[in-house]
Parts: C-alpha cells; structure tokens; sequence
C-alpha cells in the first residue's frame, strides 16, 4: 500500500538537473529548511511576547514527544498506526487517576484519590501504556498494511470509549481536576516557565533514547523490517518480536507526554484523546519527515506555530479560528506532499 | 547427505507447487536445479526454511530433521539468498551485510567476515558506505550473495542469482560461485535458467516440472538426453 504512491514532483524534476541552482540548493535543502523554520519561529514567538513563546514551545515539546515517538514506528518500522493517541491517553489518565487529591477536588467523592506524587505516577501510566501496548500488539501482529492501519484506527476508538465510560475510574465526559504538579526535593514545577524546562528535559531524554535505538543495529533491522519483511528472517531475525518492541517503547514514550500534558493542565477529560489528534500525529510525522527524529521537531513545531498562530490572523472571525485551522493545515498537506513529498527533512515517502 | 528432502508436497491454496520431491545436497558440492517458471524451484528452498507450509514429507539436515523456526534455520549454517535480490536499499552495503549476521557477537569476527567477503567481491569494499539503492543490478546480486555468506554458511541456497543481468555479469557471477564453493568448501544448491553455465559448474543437476524431480543426474546425463528441451519446449505447443 505505502510504495504505491511514487509520482515524481516538480521540485525533484527541477532540482534533479546537475548544476544549476536546484541541485546546489537540494543538497543543503534539509538544513536550509531547518534553519528557516527555526528563524521563522523565533521571530514569530518573539513578537507575540514571551508568554506566548513559553505556551508554543511547552506544547511543541508535547507534541514533539508524541511525533519522535510515533515517527519510530511509522517511519523507521515502515507500521502506519493510528493508536497512538490512546497511549498517550493512557499516560494521561494514570496520572491524573493517580496524583489527584481530595482537598482540591471541585466534585468531590466520585473516584478513588491516590494522592501520589506526580513522579511516582509518571512511571507507573509509562508501565500501564507499555503493558497494554504488549497485549494489543500481539493481536495486531496478525494485520498487515491496510487492515493493520484500521485495526489500529479500531484501537483509537476503543480508547476513547473507555476514557468516556469507564465512570468509577476516569469520571467520563466530567473530567478529572486538580492534578498534581510534579515537585521533586521540595522544588514544585507549578510556574510555566519552570514547566515547559522540565517538558523540554523529558523530550530531550525522549530524542536520546530514540537516537541510540535508530542509530543501533536493532533500528537498522527496524528499516529493514519496513522495506522487506519478508527478507529479514532468513538472516535469523523474528520480524515479530522486534515490531513489537519497538510498538512497545514508543507507547511508553506518548505515555509520558500524556502525563506531562495532564500536569501542565491540571484537568484532563475524554475530549482531548479523540482519533483525530493521532491524525494530527501522523500529519506531523509526515510532513516532518518519515525516519527523521529531527523532522518530527520540526513537525511539530510547524505545526503548533500553525494551530497557535492562527488566532492572531485578524481577517478570520474568532467562531472561524477551529474550523480554519484544520482547513488551513490541511491545504498545507497537500501542497508539501505535492512539492515535497518526502516531508521537511526526511528521506522517504510514505 | 548434508541437506535432504524426502517426499516433500506442498501445496498453496489449491495450487499444488511440489508433489512429492526427494533431492540432495552433500557436503562440498554444487548441485544445480532447473527447470521452467512455475516449476516449483523456489518453493523447493522455502520448503526448507520453513517458509512454505510442507503437506508431507521432511526436510533433513546432516541426517536430522529440521524442526526450527525460519529465523533459527541460518543458524544451523544454511543461508539462502532469495530470488531477487532482495537487498535493504535504505542501508548502507556495510550495513546490508551486517544484516546477515547481526546476531554475532564477537565484532573481531565480523570485521573479518566482512573482509572476506569484500576481498571476494571488491566493488562491496569499494561502495561500502554507499546506499545499496545506488547499485547497478549486478553490484545487488553480489551484495545478496555476500549478505549469505556473511553467515558462514555450510550450505548456501541460491535462487536464480543471475536473473536479469548481463552475459558479461553473468559468467562473473558464475565464476565467484565456483570460487565460493572451491576456497570456502561451502555446498552449494542453486536454481538456474543459464543452461550452458550451470553446467559447467554443477556437480550434479536434477529437473524440477510441476513439482515433481523428472531428471536427476550429472551434466553429462543430463547433455545426452533431451529432458530439458522436452521440459522447456515441451509446454510451447
Ligand atoms: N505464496 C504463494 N501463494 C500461492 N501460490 C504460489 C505462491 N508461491 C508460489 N506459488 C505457486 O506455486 C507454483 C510454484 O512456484 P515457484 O516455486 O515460485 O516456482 P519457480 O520458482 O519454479 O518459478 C507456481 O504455480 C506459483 O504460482
Ligand atoms: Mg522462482
């Protein structure tokens, strides 16, 4: 399904021509880009104030998190997945499940409070996500390609349902509220700044471990597995076993966003974990760059930039802002995947 | 025997591809397996990685039926080199032929497989760190072939190593197969469409039509009698 789609672009046809200024400009393309969409964003930022440069960067970082995480899957192990939401749901709830208190409750008396620290859950929502990311896998195991993409699609939806109506636990459509801001030795992450630094320290951590498994020889057996499946057990590999390893670690990785992104909200409900933020997800993955830990940053900032900024387009009537946003980024989809289809600074097509 | 089948079927859906195949491979030697697309020759060396599902019969190693997974049987020291080439264009060539012993530990020793095998076939040394993508299709075969013996193998099974290329590539890759099996003492079974090349270099050939062994004998055997014109010709009229 996902080699089919290998139609030549303009911008290769033109840059594909030794000589001229295209092929000068195609080899520094990737880190023309990145500069430009840092340049773009730091000006951008900057003239909005510094309130909003923390707001944009907390949620990139967010947002970067899930795509790295995501983009191991998708774009090194070659397995389209719509599920990631839920992971990151998951990290999310066993959070707020875990470190909400009576005391700051605002409708008190309707689940368990555990009252825990916000850094003794994030481990414990990092294990649920990886355990159920295990089950769930070895079921999907059995798809492939088309029908491995709508069972994961299936997944998402499930999820969703189960942070809706699972009452005694997750409370449904009313939410949980006041949870706990991470502190450690007495030091509380409760202003944005000092929040979006912590953020910024666990996707640095994210991006490492991300890197030395691409960068290993397991993640070179990952983009073999995405290229021919099929060749890689007569060299004595278990295709299976591998997928799901690498499925495993990624839902651990959108576990700790979801606990991260709780925290930073202090309230989390249902809505926030719908099937359409992992196709925001993939969007991201992909127009940052299949197999590229720095374009899924880049994707993610682009895309933040995008959704935040819109609201200072005056032109467009505050009603309008939602529903143009998702117009607007999806025209942008289609003309990068016209004129770069490899996305900002990958190296494969989808 | 090194490697046998005895009375192998196989059949795909309602396909049969084998019927009963008996064949094998001593220690040593090149054996050579012909015969007409469809035939069932690349079902033969799935069947003994177990990657096409056996109806009856059995697959034996060094007297001993095989009863691993895929993925274990490289490690009894048999490599296959599947029909196509099937090199990892997204990786380096250094990189391709890792792959075909990545669960080697001892990084000495696969600095020294590597060496081997790109002192057998210099243009691997020469484009190391270069995407196989880059590659002409014969720089692809010698890779896949590589990528086998990168296992060090006692036994190396080739599917139509030479499918597609050039007569110039071709005799090459012949010639490395001999050299293969002569300084490496490694037993090799290969499929073949080049009559007159496999041949020469084949110990022993047997004819493979619509799964079933309908020749098996040496070259000469096979030079005096018409079986390959029958098996070949035959379904032209
Ligand atoms: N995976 C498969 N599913 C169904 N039929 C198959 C499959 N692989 C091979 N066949 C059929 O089995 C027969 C033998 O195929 P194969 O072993 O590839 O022949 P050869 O390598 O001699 O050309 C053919 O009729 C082919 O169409
Ligand atoms: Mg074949």
């Amino acid at each position: 399904m996902i080699e089919k789609l290998k139609a030549v672009s303009p911008w290769r046809r033109f840059t594909a021509q030794p000589g001229n200024v295209g092929a000068a400009l195609r080899k520094n393309s990737q880190f023309l880009i990145t500069l430009a969409v840092i340049a773009l964003a730091a000006t951008f930022m900057l003239s909005q104030g510094s309130g909003f440069a923390v707001r944009v960067i907390q949620l990139s970082a967010i947002f970067a998190i899930l795509a790295v995480s995501l983009n191991l899957v998708i774009g090194y192990t070659g397995l389209l997945s719509l599920a990631h939401v839920g992971f990151f749901g998951i990290g999310a709830y066993s959070v707020a499940v875990l470190t909400t208190h009576p005391a700051y409750e605002q409708v008190p008396g309707h689940i368990r409070y555990f009252d825990w620290p916000f850094f003794a859950a994030l481990p414990v929502g990092m294990l649920v996500a990886g355990v159920v990311a295990l089950f769930v896998g070895g079921v999907l195991s059995r798809f492939r390609d088309d029908i491995f993409v709508l069972v994961t699609f299936g997944l998402a939806v499930i999820a969703h349902r189960v942070f809706l109506f699972w009452l005694p636990v997750t409370r449904g459509a009313f939410g949980i509220h006041a949870i706990e801001k991470p502190s450690i030795f007495g030091f509380v992450f409760d202003g944005k700044t000092e929040f979006m630094l912590l953020t910024l320290g666990f996707l640095a951590l994210v991006v490492f471990v991300s890197w030395l498994v691409v960068s290993s020889s397991f993640g070179r057996v990952l983009m073999a597995i995405r290229e021919d499946e099929g060749a890689i057990e007569v060299f004595g590999y278990k295709a299976r076993n591998y997928k799901l390893t690498i499925w495993v670690i990624s839902a651990m990785m959108a576990a700790v966003a979801g606990g991260l992104s709780a925290s930073e909200q202090t309230y989390i409900d249902p809505q926030s974990f719908v099937l359409l933020e992992s196709i925001f997800l993939v969007c991201i993955v992909i127009l940052g760059g299949l197999a590229s830990l720095v374009g899924s940053l880049l994707g993610a900032l682009v895309f933040v930039l995008l959704m935040e900024g819109m609201r200072f387009i005056d032109f467009i009537p505050d009603a309008l802002v939602g529903q143009g946003r998702l117009a607007i980024l999806g025209i942008l989809i289609v003309l990068l995947m016209v004129f770069r289809p490899q996305g900002l600074v990958g190296r494969y097509k989808l | 025997m090194l490697l046998e089948l005895k009375d192998v079927a196989v059949h795909y859906g309602g396909v049969k591809a084998l019927d009963g195949v008996s064949l094998g491979l001593d220690s040593g030697e090149i054996v050579a397996l012909m015969g007409p697309n469809g035939a069932g020759k690349s079902t033969v060396l799935k069947a003994i990685f177990g990657l096409a599902p056996l109806d009856s019969g059995r697959v034996f190693w060094r007297q001993e039926p095989i009863d691993v997974l895929p993925h274990q049987v490289v490690s009894l020291g048999i490599a296959f080199v599947p029909q196509g080439r099937r090199v990892f264009t997204q990786l380096t060539i250094e990189e391709n032929l890792e792959m075909g012993c990545l669960y080697l530990r001892d990084k000495a020793e696969k600095r020294r497989r590597m060496d081997e095998v790109m002192e057998l076939f210099p243009i691997l040394h020469e484009k190391r760190k270069d995407s196989a993508r880059a590659m002409s299709g014969g720089e692809q075969q010698m890779l896949a072939v590589g990528r086998g013996l990168m296992a060090k193998p006692t036994a190396l099974l080739l599917d139509e190593p030479t499918l597609g290329l050039a007569p110039k590539i071709v005799t090459e890759m012949f010639e490395k197969i001999a050299e293969i099996n002569a300084t490496r003492d490694t037993a090799i079974f290969v499929v073949e469409h080049n009559i007159r090349s496999v041949l020469d270099i084949a110990a022993r050939v047997y004819v493979l039509d619509k799964g079933r062994i309908v020749h098996d004998g040496t070259p000469a055997s096979i030079r005096e009698t018409d079986v390959l014109t029958q098996v070949f010709l035959g379904r032209m009229e």
